[in-house]
């Protein structure tokens, strides 16, 4: 048999065991919505690292931060300082984010502006912003998946047939497993990446070098600066380190998947010591860059930073080996992929069409549109993946810049009583309109700082200074004028 | 809201001061520690000492957490 057989026959035998998992598990539950997307609200501690995991490392994790290491150097470490804050982050957030969830219901990032701030139009803008930078994070996955059976086939299957056989998977995936069905998933594509991760990462440097000592010996003496900040770029400093860090620390719990998945939890206490625990789970992100770095002197000159990974474990290794390390990258990419569609999916039927359209519609029919538009969804993100060519961090900042906007609406209005609808607004608006403005304009970084730190530190300063100027309506949780409350599911909370 | 309480806020500063605002004072590759460039050691210690400046927080939170339970006995 030829190799990239062996290998494409090995990752479809983890995809499908992946997929068998995620079916079984949700098997015995029935699929409503609030089964669907948040899981019956009943996920323990290990559940909810489960999801959490899953959806944070990604093909990012995988691909992505050995790229830039292959390619930037130095800057991209600051992915590993963001990692711990980011959970120091949620420590805060997510508990009160949790009890707000269950207290009113809530399903979605959406609803919860809609409950805080008594406007429709405002969940509608925060449903518009979470599926926007949704798209180009599930391009990432698909792009992932592509670049994996492209070097798994050794040239075989081109980039763009493996994406659509990859877009094609991750819909039917999503289709039939629900968020339950993700979390199980996950523990098959964890334990693979863990092996994978810590396998690759300490063998490929001990095949070229001899060592992880040794490798860093060598090059820091071929490449002085590589491994520092600015690396290989000419910008990216640190000035440009701490606002990146700040940006992605504050903004990821802000993407909508990982907001909702705290609606899965059973405690708030469960996400309390999740945030404790998650930083020690960073431990393989360390070994994605040693990779990286081992490849930027034994495989000089490669056109995608992307592809360092999985080049150098083909150069390495056999190919039934390729095909785990394939088969873990096309799991991960798919759980994540699952998980943003099935949120950015309820999102958009949830509080952007049915407010729009059809005020009336009943929770079995927003689950039953939300499947429909999982496939536009996936559509969307596999058009950009086939046109567009960004790297993985790139595409990843992107996201970021848009989605951290939402920060100054959720933490002001969890801990503050006096901001108001219209300030939270108009800074979401600042906040996006300064992001696109700098990123279209080439200005990112601008003037050393990541453009969409610049672009959160405004709308901070918009929404505080429109909150002083325009009247209290609204006080806190609860406290919402039934007349405006949020049309919700069952009882509709208790508002007391 | 509860607002978390002071100490567990200041205690959540402590990372972000040793791995984000401090960058300049540690970005070096020199002196490497077990193999490792200062600057990746560094992060990577933070990993470890993370979890532990938020034990710290989780003490002092849970005690005055209102988690669940309380709430939840409206009916009784």
């Amino acid at each position: 048999m030829s190799p990239s057989i062996v290998a494409l026959a090995i990752i479809s035998t983890i995809v499908a065991i992946g997929s068998l998992v995620g079916f079984v598990a949700r098997f015995h539950h029935k699929m409503d919505l609030e089964q669907w997307t948040v899981g019956g609200r009943g996920f323990g501690l290990v559940l909810v690292w489960l999801l959490m995991a899953g959806e944070i490392y990604t093909t990012f994790t995988f691909l992505g931060a050995s790229g830039w290491a292959y390619s930037r150097g130095g800057p991209v470490l600051y992915i590993l300082g963001y990692l711990p804050l980011m959970y120091v982050v949620s420590f805060y957030i997510l508990p009160p984010i949790w009890e707000a969830g269950r207290r009113h219901r809530l399903q979605t990032q959406a609803d919860f502006f809609h409950m805080r701030y008594g406007s429709p139009f405002l969940a509608g803008c925060v449903a518009f912003v979470g599926v926007a930078c949704l798209i180009p994070y599930l391009q990432m996955q698909i792009t992932g998946l592509g670049l994996i059976v492209e070097v798994a086939s050794y040239g075989g299957i081109p980039r763009t047939p493996a994406m659509i056989i990859a877009f094609a998977l991750v819909g039917a995936f999503v289709f039939v497993s629900g968020v339950r069905g993700v979390a199980w998933a996950s523990i098959v594509k964890d334990l693979l990446l863990l092996f994978a991760a810590v396998f690759i990462g300490i063998a490929v440097p001990r095949i070229y070098y001899g060592g992880i000592g040794p490798m860093f010996a060598a090059l820091a003496h071929a490449r002085p600066g590589h491994l520092t900040m600015p690396g290989a770029t000419k910008d990216l400093g640190h000035a440009w380190y701490i606002s990146s860090v700040m940006l992605t620390s504050l903004g990821c719990y802000m993407w909508p998947q990982f907001f909702a998945a705290s609606f899965t939890a059973r405690s708030g206490k469960i996400l309390r010591r999740n945030a404790v625990l998650m930083p020690l789970y960073g431990i393989t992100m360390p070994l994605m860059f040693i990779v990286g770095f081992s490849a930027v002197l034994v495989l000089p000159g490669l056109s995608n930073g992307d592809l360092s990974l999985m080049t150098i474990v083909r150069k390495s290794f056999p190919a039934w080996f390729l095909g785990i390390v394939g088969g873990a990258g096309a799991l991960t990419a798919m759980v994540a992929a699952a998980i943003q569609l099935l949120t950015g999916a309820t999102l958009c039927v949830k509080n952007l069409c049915r407010p729009m359209l059809a005020p009336d519609m009943g929770d079995a029919q927003v689950a039953k549109f939300s499947k429909m538009m999982v496939l536009v969804l996936t559509s969307g993100a596999l058009l950009f993946a086939i046109y567009s060519s960004s790297s993985f961090v790139s595409l990843l900042l992107v996201g970021y810049a848009g989605i951290a906007q939402i920060f100054p609406g959720v933490v002001l209005g969890l801990f503050s009583k006096r901001v108001t609808t219209a300030g939270v607004l108009a800074g979401l608006v600042t906040g996006i309109f300064v992001a696109v403005f700098l990123m279209l304009t080439g200005r990112d970084p601008y003037r050393g700082l990541n453009a969409g730190f610049v672009a959160l530190c405004l709308n901070f300063a918009v929404t505080g200074v429109v909150s002083l100027l325009t009247p209290v309506r609204i006080a806190g949780f609860g406290e919402t004028p039934p007349s405006l409350a949020a049309p919700q599911s069952g009882n509709g909370g208790d508002l007391t | 809201m509860k607002r978390p309480s002071l100490g567990a806020i200041l205690l959540g500063l402590i990372p972000f001061a040793a791995t984000c605002f401090s960058v300049s004072l540690w970005d070096r590759v020199d002196p490497m520690v077990l193999g490792l460039p200062f600057n990746f050691f560094w992060l990577i210690a933070w990993l470890v000492l993370t979890p532990l400046c938020m034990w710290g927080a989780y003490r002092l939170e849970v005690p005055r957490a209102s988690d669940g339970r309380r709430e939840e006995g409206g009916p009784q």
